[in-house]
């Protein structure tokens, strides 16, 4: 059961890519009927895919489920691969409301992202601790990840109608902000790539090293070292640290995330070099024509509609359900835990984007920048948040 | 200024000190700067851990420092670990809910009043304003319009041949309703400072051990529970399910804490110094995530300690033979002052020690009641020795004040597991639940909807048509697509989309 529930996240995360492809594709420079008819037949099965896929991470969550006893939302890799399938599902609603196939060739790279950022982390089936056995756990985490996955496609929907709109014709701070966030997403790739390569070839190589607790223990690092731990030295001959990480930084296994993360940017940008190289423009400058058909209030509705539908899901997922668990698991509906602080941060933020839009008519860019910053909100929650700050919610 | 065309009065009046506290909070845009700095103070609390999450036996003033150099220094000194406790940061939750209040008055009331007196025939310069607006010289049929409008669940009013279509009227007051809703909850989160609303106390109590819950005392008595076993158990390795996840981790993985308890309660007992008269209310199994409920109360399992030293044995012996004169069993923490093993052998027991340390002058001291390390300084007493030999005798210690030729040596170990129970008691719960659930209802309402209206009139043999909706327009528009091509209607022209092009 477990093999099988793999093979379909595998079988999942294939289609996707195909679906990304295909909308992609259907982004056509062909003028008048013709152009319909293609964009029409492209998005259709682009679409179609979309659901297959979809439908297939579905079983992937069900057989799992079946396998482990409880639902697969209790660890990072879990919760990260079902944040995914939720983006993948408000896509699917939303493109069923919009017909809009710029939003497929953005939202399915990006949800393809997540997943596989989520399957860079330990996959194997755990038990459930006392803490998390409830049945809030799929309550409280499936209605949190599917308010995230609708609220992510506001930043998709922003982030479109950015590259649309933003002039390319100079060099601005907006064409700068738009090639950082481009740059980001391919840190996203560089990490997976890294991280991916890296256990295929099954390195390793370890350090000695005293850590916080002032523990001498060995630190085992599953990608080349660039960045060692604190005066800790190499237990093997393999390419050695160019430099050591700051005496501060010595969490449990802080200078091992610290050398993934220096790796992730640096890959990033080496993607990001190479197809500026090929573009010789920026990359938004390039995508921009084949948005030119596109109907930027459409987008912009896209976006505001998507906050509208997320806004209310992700509170009762992420603030009141998960305040009726705290209430019953910690003795305390609220407790400024880190992941609490940031589930209000994020509702807080929203709340005052849905006044600045509709009390002070904040439309078109300056409500696409700020879904843009939603977005990095949430992102910080899931990723930060989890392997740096921590706190109560720190399974993985 | 006017809202929907009604007196505001943060617009009308703004003379007293009054008026101008009323006028700063009535601002959307105070409010929003409320809600960023909320946000903001918020994040920075995130940096390094509050408070009450850093090991609770450390002294703040030093830890950040240590932990996290510098910037943890001055994250203490600017008192951001006790970040969402502070008054700052109470301030603000509070000007958030008068700033609800006020908006919600100044702009409710007004908006309630026009809604309500809307006249069906409007202006021209009303007309012309609205974003989507059209004139026609093409007469239609009033009835094929109105068929329409009500198959799109419009509600008709006519005056004059002028229609006046609307629709989702009540999705304007989802604001309002969400505030309150917030406000609520505000309350309901303020209340828990007064007296009488909020208990929150842990009690740690032993296996077979029966003790008064604390913060459960009224007049009509207090609750007691009795604790017959803490149970913890950890998964199986060997688990096959979740064997591999489990080999990955050196620590053993729990499965379960569990106090088995009887809960009791008292009456109120007439004399003082007699022992309660306690009757039984019902055994439960606590359980993580699974409290037991009683009354206003609720009982937590939230920590525990497995295997605290209860009794310990120990054996006289002689030194020479190392022949046992009998065994002494004391209970650590009611202990006996003397032991009388029969045949003029007995121990004293003249000092006890629980938790045994070495003061500052390095003389025996117990650092708390709790026997983690007990010690204890005996006075030995045998037909041979009858002026008694003293020892200091302590977890791999025995020192002698002479040279002793009796010992008493360590003979056996009794422990027991403790169970920490959290005791709550919180009576705004209703009042917060009441505050979420409307506040969810009000979100929905002004989100899931959006109030259309749509203007029609005959002005000079013209057809005036003009809509208006208080978000979305996309949908009305193509709302307006739909009903001009079932009527006939001409489509009104989004006049935002002429000045933007």
């Amino acid at each position: 059961m477990a093999e099988l529930s793999s093979n379909l996240l595998y079988i999942a995360f294939i289609i996707y890519l195909i679906a990304t492809a295909v909308f992609a594709m259907s982004l056509s420079d062909k003028k008048g009927n013709e152009k319909a008819a293609y964009t029409r037949k492209w998005g259709r099965i682009g679409y179609g895919l979309s659901i297959l896929g979809f439908i297939s991470q579905l079983g992937y969550f069900v057989t799992r489920w079946i396998a482990s006893g409880h639902a697969p939302v209790s660890n990072l890799f879990e919760f990260t691969t079902f944040f995914g399938m939720m983006m993948v599902f408000a896509f699917i609603l939303l493109y069923g409301i919009y017909r809009t196939n710029a939003l497929g060739v953005f939202a399915m790279p990006i949800a393809l992202l997540v997943i596989a950022y989520g399957s860079m982390f330990p996959r194997d089936i755990a038990p459930l601790i006392p803490a998390l056995q409830s049945d809030w756990l799929k309550i409280h985490v499936t209605t949190a990840a599917l308010g995230e996955g609708i609220l992510s496609i506001s930043f998709v929907a922003g982030f479109i109608y950015l590259i649309r709109m933003v002039d390319q014709t100079v060099s601005s701070k907006k064409t700068k902000m738009i090639e950082i966030i481009m740059y980001l997403l391919l840190c996203v790739l560089g990490f997976v790539l890294v991280s991916a390569i890296s256990s295929a070839a099954g390195y390793e190589t370890k350090f000695d090293w005293t850590d916080k607790k002032d523990q001498k223990t060995e630190l085992t690092y599953n990608v080349p070292a660039l960045v060692g731990p604190p005066n800790g030295t190499q237990a093997d001959n393999h390419f050695g640290p160019l430099l050591n990480a700051p005496s501060w930084m010595n969490g449990e296994e802080a200078p091992k995330k610290f050398n993934t993360f220096i790796w992730s940017l640096l890959t990033g940008g080496v993607l990001y070099g190479i197809i500026r190289l090929i573009l010789r423009k920026r990359i938004a400058a390039a995508i921009q024509p084949k948005l030119k058909n596109l109907k930027p209030d459409l987008v912009d509705e896209i976006s505001y509609r998507s906050v509208a539908i997320g806004f209310p899901v992700f509170t009762l997922g992420a603030l009141i359900f998960a305040m009726i668990w705290a209430q019953q698991a910690w003795t305390r509906f609220w407790g400024w835990d880190p992941k609490e602080v940031w589930a209000l941060i994020t509702f807080l933020f929203y709340a005052a984007y849905l006044h600045f839009r509709l009390s002070r008519g904040w439309h078109g860019e300056k409500s696409a920048w700020l879904c843009v910053i939603g977005f990095v909100i949430i992102m910080f929650n899931l990723v930060a948040v989890n392997l740096v700050i921590s706190g109560l919610h720190s399974y993985a | 200024m006017r809202y929907e065309g009604s007196a505001v009065r943060s617009q009308t009046y703004n003379k007293t000190f009054i008026d101008k506290i009323w006028n700063f909070f009535s601002s959307v845009k105070v409010g929003i700067g409320i809600i960023i700095v909320i946000l903001v103070a918020a994040a920075i609390g995130t940096i390094f851990p509050q408070e009450m999450y850093i090991p609770p036996n450390v002294d703040p003033t030093t830890y950040y420092k240590q932990e996290y150099g510098t910037p943890g220094q001055i994250f203490y000194l600017l008192g951001f670990h006790n970040l969402y406790g502070s008054w700052w940061f109470l301030l603000l939750l509070a000007a958030l809910g008068i700033s609800l209040i006020i908006v919600s008055i100044d702009r409710g009331v007004p908006l309630y009043r026009a809604l309500k007196h809307q006249r069906v025939t409007r202006h021209e310069s009303f007309m012309k304003r609205q974003r989507l607006f059209a004139v026609s010289d093409h007469g239609i049929s009033f009835e094929q319009v109105k068929k329409v409008l009500l198959g799109k669940r419009y509600k008709i009013k006519e005056d004059n041949g002028n229609i006046l279509a609307e629709k989702n009227r009540f999705s304007r007051w989802g604001p309002y309703v969400n505030h309150t809703g917030l406000i609520i909850f505000l309350i309901g989160a303020m209340l828990r400072f007064f007296p009488g609303m909020y208990t929150d106390q842990t009690l740690w109590i032993r296996e077979g051990e029966t003790a008064a819950i604390p913060g459960t005392k009224t007049d009509e008595g207090q609750y007691y529970a009795k604790n017959h076993k803490f149970v913890m158990e950890l998964y199986n390795k060997k688990d096959k399910q979740f064997s591999n996840a489990l080999n990955q981790v050196n620590n053993e993985v729990p499965k379960n804490y569990q106090s088995n308890v009887t809960l009791y309660h008292a009456d109120p007992s007439h004399v003082v110094g007699e022992a309660p008269q306690l009757k039984k209310v019902k055994d439960a199994k606590i359980k993580v995530n699974e409290p037991l409920a009683f009354g206003d109360y609720a009982l937590y399992q939230v920590d525990f300690k497995l295997n605290e030293f209860h009794r310990m044995n120990l054996k006289l012996e002689k030194k020479s033979t190392g022949k046992s004169f009998g065994e002494i069993k004391i209970n650590l923490f009611n202990p006996k002052s003397e032991y009388n093993l029969g045949n003029g052998y007995k121990v004293k027991m003249i000092e006890y020690f629980p938790n045994f340390k070495l003061d500052e002058d390095g003389q025996p001291a117990t650092e708390n009641s709790v026997p983690d390390n007990p010690a204890f300084v005996f006075k030995m007493f045998t037909p041979e020795t009858p002026k008694g030999e003293t020892a200091f005798i302590g977890i791999r210690k025995n020192v002698e004040a002479g040279k002793n030729k009796y010992k008493m040596t360590f003979s056996g170990l009794e422990t027991k597991n403790v169970s920490a129970l959290t005791v709550k008691k919180d009576r705004t719960l209703p009042i917060i639940i009441v505050g979420g659930i409307i506040f969810m209802l009000g979100v929905v309402q002004g989100l899931y909807w959006n109030h259309r209206r749509i203007w029609i009139q005959q002005k000079n043999g013209q057809l005036w048509i003009a809509a208006h909706t208080n978000k979305n327009w996309f949908g009305l528009k193509k709302e307006m697509q739909a009903i001009s091509q079932e009527s006939g209607l001409v489509m009104p022209v989004d006049q935002s989309d002429e000045k933007s092009a």
